[in-house]
């Protein structure tokens, strides 16, 4: 059987998926200093006190309508502000984290972003500039938006800025000792993150 | 002094001359710096996106790797974000006693431990507070005398673990650009924020916060920066800017070691200034590079 599932994609009734925000934000007053310190707040649906009031609600449809959280760039103003001493840029982390979880295709411009450098770094250990960036304007399916970076892409490359290179293949050999197939760099490290956290 | 050194994925990237200045100033101020063997992603602001504990293992790995070294330094790092991520693991295993646990558990699969005995440092406190700006004086070659430089510290070398600054009017690295012979550019900038990796995903928002710290250097000469972000924010997305805002917003960008390189005499090639974005004739020709 299928979960029902709200506009966004989100199975309803999921009453904890906001349990860890919630806990975060519990003390929150509404006094509105992160919305006044925050640097991206002229772009913001909701401003981050009315976010956080939301949370604390259990608001979850109306949170993850909103753009907010992605425009949050991590400057630690809100933070380092917020009289209550909540970590509220981690706050903004967490709820990432969720709309990537729960695959939320209005914020996929965003989630792919991230999703594309991780699954880089998984293939080679680093960051790979050509190949993140490729990743993720295809994930995107926009032939347009490759465009607004194309000029600044020739530039780094005429100066040797962007580094390419083969992607490291770890053999992944039977009990013989033959080579069974190849994994990236960190393939194993990733599952083994997943495990744990599944665990949890 | 003796520190192991992370560069980061940027530093052999975007930012290769923010590597090659940061080896040979640190190199000409007396310091030495030794590598990270086998170094690895940080998880930059991406690996948080995703899964928190993956971003402590990727951070951690480092910080295991650091250990391994038996250095008896601190580990010091020139990007904003690696920074901030190597030094969340030391701050976030204090403060959640099962976590350590967990990253252990997952190194094992690199065949590696993290025991909490390294001190993450940034490079903007090695040049803080390691550095003594007296000691620097007698070391200039090249007087930058009339030379206004807006000193731009972005956030997260900042906040929110400096205790060395205030966290947002900092003025920590003025008693250097001083030793230099410099002038400091007054602005109310310095802190805030250039819109980061916003300029990927939300391209209009981060052009305002960068068109807002260009706007506000006009006036000075340079603008120096301690991250490969801030620094590409800064100066590759100029012309945009400019043409939005209807006005010359132009500025040359260098990287804070690229300033102190040229100073102390190093050249232009060793500080590899040819791959600075933004640095105008009318510049290069007043400091003869």
């Amino acid at each position: 059987m299928t979960r029902k599932q709200t506009d966004l994609g989100i199975p309803v009734g999921e009453s904890d998926l906001l349990e860890s925000v919630q806990e975060k934000v519990r003390a929150c007053m509404q006094c509105g200093t992160c919305s006044g310190s925050c640097a991206n707040a002229f772009a913001m649906d909701l401003t981050p006190r009315h976010l956080w009031r939301l949370a604390q609600l259990g608001e979850t449809e109306e949170i993850f309508n909103s753009k907010t959280f992605y425009l949050c760039s991590a400057c630690y103003y809100c933070t380092l502000r917020c009289p209550r001493g909540l970590k509220l840029t981690e706050t903004m982390g967490a709820l990432k984290r969720l709309a990537a979880d729960q695959g939320i295709k209005k914020h996929k411009q965003s989630s792919n972003f991230y999703d594309a450098f991780i699954k880089t770094v998984e293939r080679y250990g680093r960051v790979r500039e050509i190949e993140f960036i490729n990743r993720y304007f295809f994930s995107l399916k926009d032939p347009f938006l490759p465009l607004g970076f194309t000029s600044l892409g020739l530039k780094l490359m005429r100066k040797g800025k962007i580094s390419l290179q083969l992607p490291i293949l770890v053999p992944i050999k039977d009990d013989k000792g033959k080579v069974k197939y190849f994994e990236g760099r960190f393939d194993k490290l990733f599952r083994k993150v997943e495990e744990l956290e599944a665990r949890s | 002094m003796k520190y192991i050194y992370y560069p980061g994925c940027s530093l052999e990237g975007t930012a290769l001359e923010y590597d090659a200045s940061t080896r040979a100033a640190m190199g000409a101020l007396g310091a030495e710096l030794t590598e990270l063997n086998d170094w690895t992603c940080c998880g930059a602001s991406a690996a948080d996106a995703i899964s928190y504990l993956l971003s402590m293992v990727l951070a951690a790995r480092n910080l295991a790797l650091a250990e391994g070294m038996d250095m008896d330094a601190d580990i010091m790092i020139p990007c904003s974000a690696c920074y901030l991520n190597l030094r969340k693991v030391e701050d976030h295993v204090q403060q959640d006693g099962t976590l350590m646990g967990k990253i252990n558990e997952a190194l094992e699969e690199e065949g590696l431990a993290y025991n909490g005995g390294v001190k993450v440092r940034h490079l903007l406190d090695v040049m803080v507070n390691d550095i003594d700006p007296e000691a620097i004086a007698p070391l200039v070659k090249k007087n930058l005398a009339g030379l206004g430089v807006a000193v731009y510290y972005g956030c997260q070398a900042l906040r929110p673990y400096a205790t060395y600054d205030d966290h947002e009017q900092p003025r920590s690295l003025e008693p250097l650009i001083k030793a230099l012979g410099a002038d400091v550019h007054p602005w109310e900038m310095g802190a805030k924020c250039c819109g980061a990796a916003l300029m990927t995903t939300k391209k209009d928002v981060a052009m305002e916060l960068t068109g807002a710290l260009l706007k506000a250097a006009q006036g000075a000469d340079c603008i120096v920066t301690v991250c490969p972000m801030c620094e590409m924010n800064l100066e590759a997305f100029q012309e945009p800017v400019s043409k939005a805002r209807g006005e010359d917003l132009g500025i040359p960008v260098l990287y804070l070691p690229q300033l102190i390189g040229l100073a102390l005499g190093l050249s232009k090639k060793e500080l590899k200034l040819n791959l600075n974005l933004a640095l105008a004739d009318s510049f290069k020709q007043r400091l003869s590079i």
